[in-house]
């Protein structure tokens, strides 16, 4: 993982997400107030226009000021979320050698913990933690184990897109669906609906490399 | 969709700009990061109150810097939280040393930058959430209720214990008070377009009603047939008042609070109603507000809010007040 890395999947997604805006932002109509999708687009057009001036800083640097534009220049849940999931990012450890896989994963866990704490949400809740908390556990799988890269990819991108599916039949307990009860139920979630293509976005893009 | 829009990108600075020239005798609009600042600076020893949220619910919370009420207010972008680093320069910016109170409305999104935002700030600071709409049940395992109108009320009654020298622990310890002796219902008859969704927020029948709305168009409990203004006021007051139980004789203040998009004539309508149906109740009514003050963009409807009055609430409730949309006694 590096910077380059960093901004290549950002460009990557930001052509998925807005592929799919219309449908996350009508999920977002039925059960939220249909802010997330211009948060996440406003994000990502937000990273990218950063390539000048991170591509050739280490990684830590990179991603603190990336924290920075995102926490700064989105707002909302995704805004607080996203930005927590960076900063913690570049919190981790030993971030100056070279970054394999393994050290890859530890941060994305390192990440997502991050988030689970700031927006004190679990599995279950109908949120995008649906589809982050079960990934981050499968990698701490992954990192410890022997499984084959490309095998440990496609599983992720299966339990992404079941939970994501998942979060259709759940009453939302966080976040603004939480308002809805009953009424919450039979929609996605378009949280979970958008961290689901991001992930799926950079999985299949590191598949059989 | 039929706005005054130049470019939707910008759509809030340009807004904001013509708030700061408006009203360029009380505050100052500073950008990037966005707050709204009173004119003047935070006098030696007096708590600094501040607000925020996402836009679109003009005039809170920009409308209510000035005396007596907030010293700034975080402007996010339209229904979209504020960010930290905004809360964190409105709060190096205002705080005297005697502090700073964030007034948070009871939103995921705010909660979360509002946190960040005083973790960011190295100086004192605590924070009230605010949570009186009784259209959403409450419980510690769940988000909970929304906060609302009563923001406004909590905004007003604080901002003059404050300016009156309460420290930053009485002013909070106050503003707890007033958020649990608020309850607010808010009814919608139509929807609103954020503008860079550029249409509406929810589809909604000519005959129907969204009861239990929230402040973002955001659903509320129930879709229902639309009814004659008492039906609907009674319904809305009666869910306040489970949630409340005031006591025969009790003093209260009623706040008529318009969405955006309906008429005066109409708000004082629904005054009429509610003071009717109270009035059959026992309950006092002390003091009244009516107007739009915390609203959804151009959305048709309203919401009722009852405050529960003792001596010292409706003594900082009363006393002299000078901001963009709140001015009395001064």
């Amino acid at each position: 993982m590096s910077v380059n890395f960093l901004i290549s999947q950002a460009k990557n997604i930001q052509i998925v997400i807005d592929e799919n805006a219309a449908e996350i932002e009508a999920l977002d109509q039925n059960i939220g107030d249909g802010d997330h999708i211009f948060n996440v687009q406003r994000g990502l057009k937000l990273v990218v226009e950063l390539e000048k001036d991170i591509k050739n800083l280490p990684l830590q640097k990179g991603l603190n000021m990336i924290a920075m534009k995102v926490l700064s220049g989105i707002g909302g849940s995704s805004g607080a979320l996203f930005g927590t999931f960076f900063m913690s990012m570049a919190k981790t450890p030993d971030l100056d050698g070279n970054i394999d896989f393994n050290k890859a994963c530890e941060m994305v866990i390192t990440g997502i913990n991050a988030m689970k704490e700031r927006g004190k949400a679990d599995v279950g809740e109908k949120t995008m933690m649906d589809v982050l908390i079960p990934v981050s556990e499968k990698l701490n799988e992954l990192k410890s184990g022997n499984t084959d890269m490309n095998e440990g990819l496609s599983e992720i991108i299966k339990i992404a897109e079941d939970r994501m599916l998942a979060t259709k039949d759940m009453l939302a307990t966080k976040g603004r669906a939480s308002f809805l009860g009953e009424r919450a139920k039979g929609h996605i979630d378009p949280g979970a609906r958008s961290s689901q293509l991001i992930i799926d976005t950079i999985c299949k893009s590191l598949l059989n490399k | 969709m039929k706005k005054f829009i130049n470019n939707v990108d910008d759509f809030l600075k340009e807004s904001l700009n013509g708030f700061g020239k408006a009203h360029s005798d009380i505050i100052k609009v500073n950008f990037e990061p966005n707050f709204i600042s009173r004119k003047t600076k935070t006098k030696e020893g007096k708590v600094s109150l501040i607000s925020g949220g996402g836009s679109g619910h003009e005039p809170m919370h920009g409308g209510f810097v000035g005396h007596g009420m907030l010293d700034a207010a975080c402007p996010g972008f339209v229904f979209s939280a504020p960010t930290p680093d905004q809360m964190q320069a409105a709060a190096e910016h205002v705080d005297s040393g005697a502090g700073v109170l964030f007034i948070v409305k009871n939103y995921s999104g705010d909660i979360m930058n509002f946190q960040m935002g005083a973790e960011m700030y190295s100086g004192k600071n605590d924070s009230i959430i605010t949570n009186d709409d009784v259209a959403v049940e409450d419980s510690t395992f769940t988000t909970g209720r929304r906060g609302v109108a009563a923001t406004v009320l909590v905004e007003k009654i604080v901002g003059s214990l404050a300016e009156n020298r309460g420290s930053l622990e009485e002013c909070k310890k106050l503003g707890e008070k007033v958020n649990k002796n608020s309850g607010t219902m808010g009814v919608a008859f139509t929807s609103c377009t954020v503008p860079a969704a550029g249409k509406p927020t929810f589809d909604i029948g000519n005959d129907e009603m969204e009861f239990g709305v929230g402040i973002h168009g955001e659903p509320g409990r129930k879709r229902e047939k639309i009814q004659p203004s008492k039906t609907i006021v009674n319904n809305m007051l009666e869910a306040i008042l489970d949630d409340l139980k005031p006591q025969k004789n009790d003093k209260t203040l009623l706040f008529i609070n318009g969405m955006g998009g309906t008429p005066l004539t109409e708000l004082y309508l629904v005054y009429d109603d509610a003071c009717e149906i109270l009035k059959s109740k026992g309950i006092e009514i002390t003091r009244s507000l009516v107007g739009n003050y915390c609203t959804s963009l151009e959305m048709q409807g309203a919401s009722i809010t009852l405050l529960k009055c003792d001596e010292e609430i409706l003594k900082n409730w009363d006393a002299p007040v000078h901001t963009a949309a709140m001015r009395w006694g001064m």
